[in-house]
């Protein structure tokens, strides 16, 4: 981890200008299983496409982060994993994406259990107006996991590192947490349906450093059980917290802003010895 | 340079202005000056035990009764079965066009639903009596020409825009980031709808409620032209009642000889259904204000 | 996860939660249904009643106890002469209260925050209790005017007063400050800004308002019965005179037991639909015409 971040510090410039094929599979590791496999996915809202040709995989038990200079499709791209976008009527999705070697936007598949599968955090903290304990509850109650309701929700906040600060005002209502607190409870929400991959869209952009820590803290903790995808404009956070990192740019060239993967693999290759030119220029901070 | 005072015409427009702002005061003075003079008047020589307490409505008979529970139950009993309709209803017209139509749908349906709302009252009246009740009728329910049933009916049917609107716009205040945080745990429409919109918008939704209900409470026509005319301490929507609204038209637009009792009931019915409305419209207005504080 | 068992869970449906998904939708679209289908089965029965009897006599003739002869003349006539009475008066009260709430008045003090209250609550305020107040102070009591046409139109006005005052109120927000400020920084007095600018930028919302407002007054009955709309007019009504309009002319037909006066009434009840229907076509055109978009 220091490594990583001393490079990033000193800037060391990389050399090759290379093609601008994103790599998959790193070299050297043990085989991970593929839990996502994106093949050629292109989302149009109304005509333009917003992002385009994306393809790559994301591993079982990681964290993958997607960084890149704003507008270029990184939070459209993550709300593709558990059909968000199905929300926008405007949207529409070509390609596939694959989960386990199922296709998400299949005939027969239904977008409500693809959330409880593929959970999600948002970036500015959205706590229902309930009590802490019926924002946990919320979600097994929905889905009819009526037993054992107590231990649940006392476990999600655990697994949230936040049981303790809040095991004495379950009832209280959530809005009284602080943002930090609310975020984690967020977190805690989501892992209440026992889902398997969690994403999250910048999830520490709206916290102060010390949530942030905290927040980062966790995303290792739940890597061991979850798979987590963040999206995230902080290219150190990327450094610290992700093992793979894919970086998006936009494209002009077509005449509106379009977003492209640039180059995906393993973190410490994209921040100290990038194959494309626009990554480097990314994460040496001369544009973006 | 001259030096200039301040100039008196612009305090002049301003005063007249004010003048007519004025007005509006004047008006609420108005209404409560004419209600409280001839109500007092009225119960000096009426008891308010008799008026608030017994059950027999008579004031132009003789020996004239003064028990005004009748015309109250007639108008809570309308009340109830309107509401019966127009809560259910508008509130799924609300839902519906919050949650489940599209921008464009919302557009046209939208005004579509407030020319229900524009229909004069009176037409309302005369579909009541002239459509409604022959259709009871049809259908074998025992009902005679004047019944508080199809009178109801038709007012909460004119009553769903009122709560459909006002419902809609607390649940569009809502914000998106609560139903996406509902969406990605799995929710369907129906669970985020009912579990966490309706909840969230609960203080401008009851504020319609009350709102729909105080003008159910006002409603003349319609219950003039087909609830009936003679008071009738009833639950039952079958028979005929009198509200409190239609007897003032009944005594009003008729011959009662000004100054007598008998004439001064308009105003002691008139003052018992003002304070009503006005205490429901009262809620509703803070409720309203409630929800506009958290969302916007 | 196997891969069967990811198939599954992506596409077990959720039985319980389906059926009662499409039961909650279908009530939703009958919340709608219920009224659209009043609102056409209205139509319908009033037009097939109604259409017949839309004729001369209905438009030319005065009312009559024979229903063969009787014509609503004196009630549209009301009811037109009623419309100008509210519109010359309630127009300059409106539209000067908006203003003076909105350009002239101090929103911290007590009673600039009563008089918006208490505009609210008149808006609320039952038809009949307007009808009361009618009675008590103008027909009889200091004003005094008596049963008359006047009367009438007095009492409308102050009935839709609140709403051209919220509607007025609406368009001169929607008026963008730097026009006023503009008009300001070049020495021009507070009323002058007003009067050039800020009021004619919001006249085509005023007017949209205002005549929304006038078409409510049209159709309002209960009033009017207790100012003495409800006496037998067989002439053209004048100011100071007896008087009645098209919803008494209704209001009366109807309750007649005979057959005939209900059909009268449903002729009579189209004309006054077809006036409301113009009026507030003309109001939406207004609207769409002389819309700006800041």
């Amino acid at each position: 981890m220091s490594d990583m971040e001393s490079s990033v510090a000193e800037k060391m410039p990389t050399v090759s200008v290379g093609e601008t094929v994103a790599r998959r599979d790193a070299s050297g590791d043990r085989p991970r299983q593929t839990v996502f496999d994106v093949r050629d996915l292109t989302v149009r809202y109304g005509g333009n496409p917003a992002l385009a040709g994306v393809s790559l995989e994301i591993h079982e038990n990681a964290v993958t982060a997607f960084i890149g200079p704003s507008g270029c499709g990184k939070s459209t791209f993550i709300r593709c994993f558990n059909r968000m976008n199905d929300l926008i009527p405007s949207a529409t999705v070509e390609g596939e994406v694959l989960y386990r070697g199922e296709d998400l936007y299949g005939k027969d598949v239904d977008p409500v259990n693809v959330r409880q599968l593929i959970g999600m955090v948002f970036q500015k903290p959205n706590p229902f107006p309930k009590s802490i304990y019926d924002n946990v509850a919320f979600g097994p109650r929905v889905l009819g996991w009526k037993q054992e309701l107590d231990e649940r929700v006392e476990q999600s906040l655990r697994q949230a590192a936040l049981w303790d600060e809040v095991k004495d005002r379950l009832r209280d209502s959530a809005l009284s947490l602080s943002g930090g607190q609310q975020q984690r409870l967020c977190i805690a929400r989501a892992l209440a349906v026992e889902p398997e991959v969690i994403l999250m869209d910048e999830p520490a952009s709206a916290l102060d450093p010390i949530s942030t820590t905290r927040i980062e803290d966790l995303m290792h903790e739940l890597k061991r059980d979850y798979t987590i995808v963040i999206v995230t404009h902080n290219m150190q956070q990327a450094a610290r917290v992700a093992d793979m990192t894919a970086f998006f740019s936009v494209d002009v060239s077509s005449g509106g802003r379009t977003g492209i993967l640039v180059e995906y693999d393993e973190t410490q290759k994209i921040f100290t010895k990038p194959s494309d030119q626009r990554t480097e220029d990314y994460v040496t901070g001369r544009f973006g | 340079m001259r030096a200039t005072g301040r100039r008196w015409s612009e305090d002049v427009v301003k005063g007249v202005l004010a003048l007519f702002a004025l007005v509006s005061v004047a008006t609420t003075v108005a209404i409560v000056v004419a209600l409280l003079l001839p109500a007092v008047d009225f119960f000096s020589q009426v008891s308010l035990r008799e008026f608030f307490t017994t059950t027999d409505w008579a004031p132009l008979f003789s020996p004239a009764r003064f028990g005004v529970l009748p015309l109250v139950a007639g108008t809570l009993l309308i009340t109830v079965v309107a509401c019966l309709v127009a809560i259910p209803f508008g509130l799924g017209a609300a839902i519906y066009l919050s949650e489940y139509a599209r921008p464009r749908t919302r557009r046209i349906l939208k005004p579509a639903l407030e020319v229900l709302a524009g229909i004069p009252t009176v037409v309302y009246g005369y579909f009541a009596l002239t459509f409604v009740t022959p259709q009871l009728q049809a259908l074998g329910v025992p009902v005679g020409i004047f019944n508080a049933l199809a009178a109801a009916l038709v007012m909460g049917i004119m009553i769903i825009p009122t709560i459909a609107s006002l419902s809609e716009d607390a649940m569009t205040a809502v914000p998106q980031a609560l139903r996406d945080g509902a969406y990605g745990l799995g929710s369907n429409k129906l669970q985020v709808s009912l579990r966490i919109v309706v909840p969230a918008a609960v203080s401008g939704i009851i504020a319609s409620f009350v709102l729909g209900i105080s003008r159910a409470v006002g409603e003349t026509m319609i219950v003039l032209l087909a609830a009936g005319g003679m008071p009738n301490l009833t639950f039952n929507p079958l028979e005929q009642v009198q509200t409190m609204t239609a007897f003032i038209a009944a005594v009003g637009a008729g011959d009662a000889p000004h100054g007598t009792v008998a004439y001064n009931t308009i105003f002691a019915v008139g003052l018992t259904l003002f304070v009503m409305t006005f205490a429901m419209n009262l809620v509703s207005i803070r409720l309203v204000r409630k929800y506009r504080e958290i969302y916007e | 996860m196997s891969t069967l068992a990811t198939s599954t869970a992506l596409r077990q449906p959720r039985k319980r939660s389906r059926v009662l998904g499409w039961a909650f939708l279908a009530y939703l679209l009958l919340s709608l249904a219920v009224g659209f289908t009043t609102l056409g089965a209205l139509l319908v029965d009033v037009l097939q009643r109604g259409l017949p009897f839309l004729d001369r006599i209905l438009i030319f003739e005065v009312p009559s106890v024979d229903p063969n002869i009787a014509g609503a003349r004196p009630a549209i006539l009301g009811t037109i002469y009623l419309m100008g009475i509210v519109f010359a008066l309630s127009v300059p009260l409106g539209v000067g209260t908006a203003l003076y709430l909105e350009e002239y008045a101090n929103r911290d003090r007590w009673y600039n925050r009563l008089l918006e209250v208490n505009i609210q609550n008149l808006a609320a305020v039952p038809s009949i209790i307007y009808g009361i107040l009618g009675l008590a102070f103008i027909v009889r009591g200091p004003i005094g005017l008596g049963f008359v046409l006047l009367s009438g139109g007095l009492i409308l006005t102050l009935l839709v007063l609140p709403v051209v005052i919220i509607a007025a109120r609406e368009a001169i927000r929607a008026v963008p400050s730097s026009i006023r400020e503009g008009g300001l920084a070049l020495g021009a007095t507070q009323w002058q800004v007003i009067w050039r600018s800020v009021l004619p930028a919001a006249l085509p919302g005023m007017a949209t308002g205002t005549i929304l407002a006038l078409s409510r007054a049209i159709g309002e009955t209960a009033p009017l019965l207790l100012i003495g709309g409800l006496t037998y007019v067989a002439f053209n009504p004048t100011l100071l005179g007896p008087f009645t309009a098209l919803p008494i002319q209704i209001y009366n037909w109807t309750a007649q037991p005979q057959e005939q006066f209900r059909l009268l009434a449903a002729g009579a009840i189209i004309l006054l639909l077809a006036l409301l229907l113009t009026m507030n076509a003309l109001a939406i055109w207004l609207r769409n015409r002389y819309q700006k978009r800041w």
